[in-house]
């Protein structure tokens, strides 16, 4: 074998062991569950200065969720192009509502959308279409979703950021709200929210 | 082995992972019901028209029990038709969903868009009640089998039909054409701009 067809071939081996090790990476994430931590994954901060100052990540290019200034942030996963998602948009509406307008949840609970397979084109067009008053990102890549074990959506995951920075997963589920009061009432006794210590 | 297999063996690798890796959101709205066919040949198909020729004229039937004829929209309406491959599959499931919150984004652009996809009828009308109520046609290209596809040149060798999207004009114009790899959905940004430039 000729040292230049050697290299050649050790490179094709080395891409292809790469690319496998990386792919059974993501392919190997599932959704997280109650008690988990999040995946790693950096979101790019806002370009809108409400969301910005809604999440409180005003510094640097990227943010995690856990850097999020609240003591729970409840991300939806969704996709523009889910039927069941547009449904279920104005319930998730009501329950920012429920939230921003109860003094003693107000700004300690946060909702994040994640637009699976969504452009910021696309992401755009379901904030106006359902005026989603909570920040939004696009996933266009699918990086985010592959990171979350590839569930189906709409699919909600409640976040506890405890005061000393660490947090916890304490809710994961597909599927609607099944009633924003009745969610918001789970989520704040299930989080423990009203044990203390949160930030 | 011999070096030429190695190298075989090792993209074949590749493709294998590369292929694997294409993602696709999948709604709940449609339960367990998606079948997954795996990654597919990006296209399949040779084009049968160009941008810049005469659409061909068709009539297929509507899940609605109408029939709908290209020609009904010629003088009135830019056409966008939107042929995708199969029902019950992934990408297919939730690529109309998406056009279907956009109403307002083809009629500024004063276009309709016309769904097509070679499967009957029935199956359209289960497939499509899951998406909500959609407000533009379905049109069922099933018999005599994706004739219409064909008449474009976008019937697949499996008998489904491309991911495809024409753009035609009020003049009966093809304007736009893109043929995407079947496994993606297409951007929506895309498809805007394109009927954009039917302004210009």
């Amino acid at each position: 074998m000729s040292r230049r067809k050697a290299v050649t071939l050790l490179s094709v081996v080395a891409i292809a062991v790469s690319l496998a090790v990386v792919n059974a990476h993501s392919f190997g994430a599932t959704a997280p569950q109650k008690g988990d931590v999040l995946p790693d994954i950096k979101i790019p901060v806002p370009l809108n200065n409400d969301d910005k100052a809604y999440l409180g990540v005003e510094q640097g290019a990227f943010f995690t969720i856990p850097q999020i200034k609240a003591a729970v942030v409840i991300i939806e996963i969704f996709s523009m192009y889910c039927p069941y998602c547009q449904r279920e948009a104005p319930e998730v509406n009501r329950l920012y509502s429920l939230i921003e307008n109860d003094p003693r949840l107000r700004g300690k609970i946060k909702l994040i959308g994640l637009g699976t397979g969504n452009s910021k084109f696309e992401v755009e067009v379901f904030k106006k279409k359902y005026n989603v008053p909570f920040p939004l990102f696009p996933d266009e890549d699918f990086m985010f979703h592959k990171s979350f074990g590839e569930v189906r959506t709409p699919y909600f995951i409640g976040v506890r950021i405890n005061t000393d920075g660490t947090h916890q997963v304490f809710y994961s589920k597909l599927g609607g709200l099944e009633g924003a009061e009745q969610f918001l009432r789970l989520i704040i006794r299930w989080s423990g929210l009203n044990e203390g210590g949160a930030q | 082995m011999r070096t030429h297999g190695v190298v075989k063996v090792a993209l074949l690798v590749i493709s294998i992972v590369l292929a694997s890796s294409s993602a696709f959101g999948r709604s709940e709205a449609f339960k367990g019901n998606i079948y997954n066919p795996g990654h597919l040949k990006p296209v399949d198909s040779t084009l049968k028209v160009k941008v810049g020729e005469p659409a061909p004229g068709f009539e297929l039937p509507a899940i609605t029990g109408e029939r709908i004829a290209l020609s009904q929209f010629r003088g009135k309406k830019n056409v966008v038709l939107s042929f995708v491959p199969a029902a019950w599959t992934p990408v297919c499931s939730d690529q109309w969903p998406g056009y279907n919150i956009v109403k307002d984004l083809f009629d500024a652009y004063d276009a309709v868009l016309l769904g097509i996809s070679v499967d009957n009828i029935p199956t359209l009308f289960a497939w499509t009640n899951q998406m909500g109520k959609l407000w533009f046609p379905v049109l069922s290209d099933f018999w005599p089998h994706g004739a219409v596809a064909d008449t474009y040149g976008v019937l697949r060798s499996d008998g489904t039909a491309e991911r495809a999207i024409f753009i035609i004009d009020k003049g009966g114009i093809i304007r736009y054409i893109n043929v995407g790899d079947i496994n993606k959905r297409p951007p929506l940004e895309d498809l805007v701009e394109e009927l954009g430039k039917l302004q210009e």
